[in-house]
């Protein structure tokens, strides 16, 4: 399947399952909300143009945004971790090319620990900066921290099972390049 | 000159995320200001048929319990017909048929539209409703939902060509006039997204007697709502002793969770009403 086709079914995907599962069930508590559709930016090829990246990450915050009636609020925290994804991968890399032996961010491509770091940060910048944007209308900036650590970490239980249930797995290309 | 393009070809990554930075946040400040920005009217359209889709299937889950709030309110309904009632008999004294018969529709105040839940939310900061009806069959925006028990859901802010997007009362900036039922105080009930699925109705008198269970129905000063409808039940009481109102903590009468169905509430006689305080206030 191609990288495009496989990517705008991931898309449409991630969008229906926050829209219709994780905004859905009632809430465990009240500093917790899980958000796990930006999963999809952080899978995006290493390859992608940075400004494409963003565009895309707008879109699919915006996307989030129609369905939720918050606009601008996902479109930025969005655009934000696409801008500072490239940053953590050139840091993060650990083997030797594995941007271009692999296709994208995986496990398998980055390691571990370093992929998971990787997820750690973006998810945390995601979560308090729209928990942050949510509070300036909303005030309360000691409840504010507190959500934004306490759904970070439910946020990556889940990004965790999902890599242990969905595993990616990508040729090694060696010669492709 | 060549400088300036030369700076603007090195930085354009980062000049191109400050646009769609600034983008986002003209969203989020234009929206919240005027409601009706203009994608939004595309937008809900779109969300709304994916999500009347989606419905479809959900809907199968809730029919049980859809079904029973319904047979709930038919009981409701069944208790006030007439013929439930034993009048003493009347035929020794004159009488006088007191019934009004409205032909020509100029005493019908509100009128109930049926609308059916595509999406709903609970737990976001600020919770909306979908409902698929919109400009095309009648739906104005400032008009009141309620949900198939009587109780009150929310307000319409947003209407699309067959959709409309209802500010639920689980939102920041829901204010609903209310009466506590037994003492009729009057009060306003808002939302605070740090507590979930509670509401509080403020400003009420400290001469109010008021105990946990206490209905709480809508006033009837806005609109909106007709009087009486329901709002929630007193759960407890916040007693400041600096502030010289109590406010109070409610559980919605609205089951939020199991919404298929609304009523929007048509106010046909909002003009005379609003033309006579232009005056007034003219004056």
């Amino acid at each position: 399947m191609s990288s495009l086709i496989k990517n705008i079914i991931r898309f449409c995907l991630f969008i229906l399952v926050q829209v219709y599962v994780l905004d859905q069930i009632p809430p465990l508590h009240q500093l917790i909300t899980p958000y796990i559709y930006f999963l999809f930016i952080l899978w995006l090829p290493f390859k992608m143009g940075r400004r494409s990246q963003m565009l895309v990450a707008f879109i699919l915050g915006f996307t989030l945004d129609c369905f939720n009636n918050s606009y601008g609020m996902h479109a930025a925290s969005c655009v934000l971790i696409a801008y500072l994804r490239p940053f953590l991968i050139n840091i993060l890399i650990s083997q030797e090319g594995a941007d271009s032996n692999y296709k994208e961010p995986s496990i398998q491509s980055m390691g571990f620990t370093p992929y998971f770091t990787y997820v750690a940060i973006l998810t945390f910048i995601h979560h308090t900066f729209l928990f942050f944007l949510e509070a300036l209308q909303t005030g309360g900036y000691f409840y504010f921290m507190l959500k934004s650590l306490s759904s970070t970490a439910i946020s990556l239980l889940l990004i965790l099972l999902i890599e242990l249930i969905f595993v990616r797995k990508q040729r090694f290309r060696t010669n492709t390049v | 000159m060549r400088n300036i393009i030369l700076f603007i070809r090195i930085y354009f990554t980062f000049i191109f995320f400050l646009f769609l930075m600034g983008l986002s946040f003209y969203m989020i400040f234009s929206y919240n200001r005027y409601h009706h920005a203009v994608y939004s009217a595309f937008a809900s359209e779109i969300t709304g048929s994916i999500s009347n889709q989606y419905n479809k299937i959900e809907y199968y889950f809730q029919l049980k319990k859809t079904n029973d709030s319904l047979v709930k309110a038919n009981e409701l309904l069944y208790n006030k017909l007439k013929q439930d009632y034993e009048m003493p008999d009347t035929v020794n004294k004159i009488a006088i048929d007191t019934i009004q018969i409205d032909s020509t529709l100029q005493k019908r105040k509100y009128l109930y539209m049926q609308a059916k839940v595509v999406h709903n939310s609970v737990n976001l900061i600020n919770n909306y409703i979908e409902l698929h009806r919109g400009s095309r069959q009648g739906v104005n925006t400032d008009m009141g939902v309620i949900d198939i028990n009587n109780a009150v859901a929310g307000t319409v802010i947003d209407v699309s060509k067959n959709y409309s997007v209802v500010m639920s009362l689980l939102h920041e900036q829901s204010n609903v006039s209310a009466r506590l039922k037994k003492d009729g105080q009057t009060g306003t009930v808002i939302y605070n997204s740090k507590t979930p699925g509670i509401l509080y109705m403020k400003d009420i008198s400290k001469f109010a007697k008021i105990s946990s269970g206490d209905t709480v129905i809508t006033s009837g000063f806005s609109d909106k709502f007709p009087r009486g409808l329901l709002i929630g039940y007193v759960k407890d009481i916040i007693n400041d002793k600096n502030s010289p109102t109590y406010t109070v903590r409610l559980k919605p009468a609205a089951n939020f969770e199991n919404l298929q169905y609304c009523y929007i509430i048509n106010n046909l006689q909002t003009e005379e009403p609003q033309q006579l305080l232009k005056k007034a206030q003219n004056k």
